[in-house]
């Protein structure tokens, strides 16, 4: 089943390579809100527990406006069909759970290397933490959005609706990861940050087993 | 008649749109390898009907049982024992049509049948052009694809929803030729109302049976 | 009829009661309530704003448990279940969010304070209102019911982060809440004998309100539904 997955994967790589749609414009997306912060901000230094907020921030809009292309381009093809005749429920979701998790590891790469390119105050005492953040965090949006496109899809793709959907659900995770951000730049330790991190865990864990049980009900017509 | 190899049952079939019967109590069994027609004036449910059968819509009530080896295929396997051409299909058009069959297979997790794929586009007469990208093909030219795309697999039952839509005579004579072939091996439902067409089927579904 | 009458009765006795009934320092006389401390007079909002928001995770619940079991059995009538509950629920939770802001601008001074109570509310109107905003984006009724159940389940994942997470994130104002320096639940400790009654009176009051509310607008609908069924009928 990992196998169909990714071959699902694979096959949404190759087409990404191809058109070259999602990284564009959420490379774009993000150089446009990095230098819109640089153009308010001015001259003055941005305090630095600001910039842990500002980051996620950066982060959950760039989720909202490029993961749910994962169902939403098949919806708009017409593919969806041709996707149900070759594969089981859990395989469309496996594979399309890799490719969000791929682009978001990306784009989020790419938004803390600016944020510490050109905000001299993002700079972390406890980085080791940070990065476990960075990564529960990056999978817990990548499954959650990911579920709630699959919801907007069939809603015919309405674009306005992902973030009012996605927001109440990431709310929890949102919290955490803004918080321990703030922490970790200011210097924590596992003792300290030990709960939150195993509630961001939690979270993830959660996520994937309820968008295991519900995809079915979401998928089928 | 119990046989050990794949075969279809269809009992109180019912699918309704919020109120709108579609079609109502169909039992139907399709036993033996061969071709089987389904009819019905346009909007008549066939489309929803072959939809029903192929797992991809949930019937309001009654059962669709795969039964293979003499014990029902789960939903989950069921996608590769199914091959479906319709006209609703669309294909990844930025990648060739090669490309296509070889990421379908590859994501139902079987081993592609090479020399039976290029048999098939030969037979087709789209040989030449398997290695364009599927946005330069004409209608006619998708339509034979998704012929290679419902048998490339060796599916155990082929369902065809209105198969020669869009087709000249020769591709025609080429798609009968191929599913008297493929119909020795596995069952074949065709949703149509061309009389050439229904002329194959050894018995035929009338739709407007199953409406009261 | 009767369940109506016993509404009515309840909720006019809380209202004159509660209100009315002095708070004094110590109390002597049945009709006193007790003063406490950091409260005051202020207490009295507990018979209204602690039953609407019990009102406003009651009605999420039961939306809950019906789109699951719209999902097991696809049973449309489920649906409409979950629906009305919903619809009673927004309400009550804009209720529940109103009174409390405005308790908060005499108790903490400012109406809005991002207490954990007022995160978690806050988080649940969102919720209420993604639910409210999916379903009309939706024509076709299967879809709409299915899409919307699978949502509720999603959205009610979340609330055991809400409830554990956000006391540790934030330090909480909201009497009751765990670093409160006169500490304890206030209903079991600082209510005498009579206040209790009448909270627990009013508690039973709000959810017999909810009851009848949530039957009536079922039934609304189911004869709505009935009635577009036999207009359709009429055409054909």
């Amino acid at each position: 089943m990992i196998r169909s997955m990714w071959a699902l994967f694979k096959k949404d790589l190759q087409s990404e390579i191809r058109t070259r749609y999602a990284i564009n414009s959420l490379g774009m997306f993000i150089i446009v809100t990095v230098s819109v912060i640089l153009f308010s901000l001015g001259s003055e230094k941005l305090a630095q527990n600001l910039t842990g907020g500002l980051f996620w921030v950066v982060v959950f809009f760039t989720a909202m406006s490029g993961l749910s292309r994962a169902f939403v381009s098949e919806e708009e093809r017409g593919t969806v069909m041709t996707l149900h005749l070759i594969a089981r429920p859990t395989v469309i979701l496996g594979g399309k759970l890799f490719f969000n998790l791929g682009l978001i590891f990306l784009m989020n790469s790419v938004t803390f290397l600016l944020f510490s390119g050109f905000f001299e105050t993002f700079v972390f005492k406890s980085p080791d933490i940070f990065l476990l953040v960075f990564i529960f965090g990056n999978i817990g949006i990548a499954v959650a959005a990911t579920i709630i496109a699959a919801i907007i899809a069939k809603a015919s793709g309405k674009a306005t609706l992902y973030p009012v959907l996605s927001f109440p659900i990431l709310l929890p995770l949102m919290l955490i990861v803004i918080d321990l951000t703030k922490t970790s730049l200011e210097g924590t330790t596992y003792t300290d940050a030990g709960i939150e991190l195993s509630f961001l865990a939690c979270y993830d864990i959660v996520m994937l087993v309820i968008s295991y049980l519900l995809f079915d009900f979401i998928w089928k017509d | 008649m119990a046989t050990n190899q794949y075969h279809l049952e269809i009992e109180n079939l019912t699918k309704t749109f919020s109120r709108r019967i579609v079609f109502k109590n169909i039992n139907y069994k399709y036993e033996k390898n061969g071709i089987y027609g389904i009819s019905g004036f346009n909007g008549a449910g066939k489309s929803t009907l072959v939809k029903t059968i192929a797992n991809i819509i949930t019937p309001t009530r009654g059962v669709v049982a795969h039964i293979n080896d003499n014990s029902l295929i789960p939903n989950d396997e069921l996608h590769n024992y199914i091959g479906f051409l319709s006209p609703y299909i669309v294909f990844y058009e930025e990648f060739t049509a090669m490309e296509n069959i070889f990421h379908f297979a590859k994501i139902r997790n079987v081993e592609l049948d090479i020399d039976y794929v290029r048999s098939l586009f030969m037979q087709l007469g789209i040989e030449d052009r398997k290695n364009d990208q599927l946005k330069t093909y004409s209608s006619g030219m998708k339509q034979r694809f998704k012929l290679v795309f419902a048998l490339a697999h060796h599916p155990k039952l082929v369902i065809l929803d209105e198969p020669t839509s869009n087709l000249d005579e020769k591709g025609k004579e080429s798609f009968y030729q191929i599913i008297r072939e493929v119909s020795k091996n596995s069952i074949i439902l065709i949703a149509s109302n061309e009389s050439t067409d229904l002329a194959l089927c050894s018995s035929i579904l009338h739709l407007e049976e199953y409406k009261k | 009829m009767f369940k109506k009458f016993t509404v009515y009765i309840l909720i006019s006795l809380v209202s004159i009661v509660g209100i009315s009934f002095p708070i004094v320092k110590s109390p002597e006389k049945w009709y006193e309530f007790p003063n406490i401390p950091g409260l005051e007079e202020n207490a009295k909002i507990i018979f209204f704003h602690v039953p609407l928001s019990w009102l406003a995770v009651l009605a999420f619940l039961m939306s809950t448990y019906f789109s699951i079991r719209y999902l097991r059995k696809k049973d449309f009538t489920d649906d409409l279940k979950s629906y009305t509950s919903a619809q009673l629920g927004l309400i009550f939770c804009i209720l529940a969010t109103v009174t409390g802001s405005v308790w908060a601008k005499l108790a903490w001074g400012s109406f809005w304070n991002w207490d954990p109570r007022e995160t978690s509310i806050f988080a649940i109107l969102l919720i209420y209102g993604a639910y409210f905003a999916l379903r009309s984006s939706l024509d076709n009724e299967e879809k709409r019911a299915t899409l919307a159940a699978v949502y509720s389940c999603i959205a009610f994942i979340t609330v055991p982060f809400f409830v554990f997470i956000m006391p540790r994130i934030m330090t909480g104002l909201h009497p009751g809440s765990a670093d409160d320096s006169t500490s304890g639940p206030v209903v079991s400790f600082k209510m005498n004998m009579n206040m209790r009654v009448v909270f627990f009176v009013s508690l039973g009051a709000f959810t017999l309100l909810y009851s009848w509310l949530w039957s009536l607008g079922y039934r609304a609908l189911l004869l709505k539904e009935k009635f577009l069924k036999s207009q359709e009928g009429l055409e054909q």
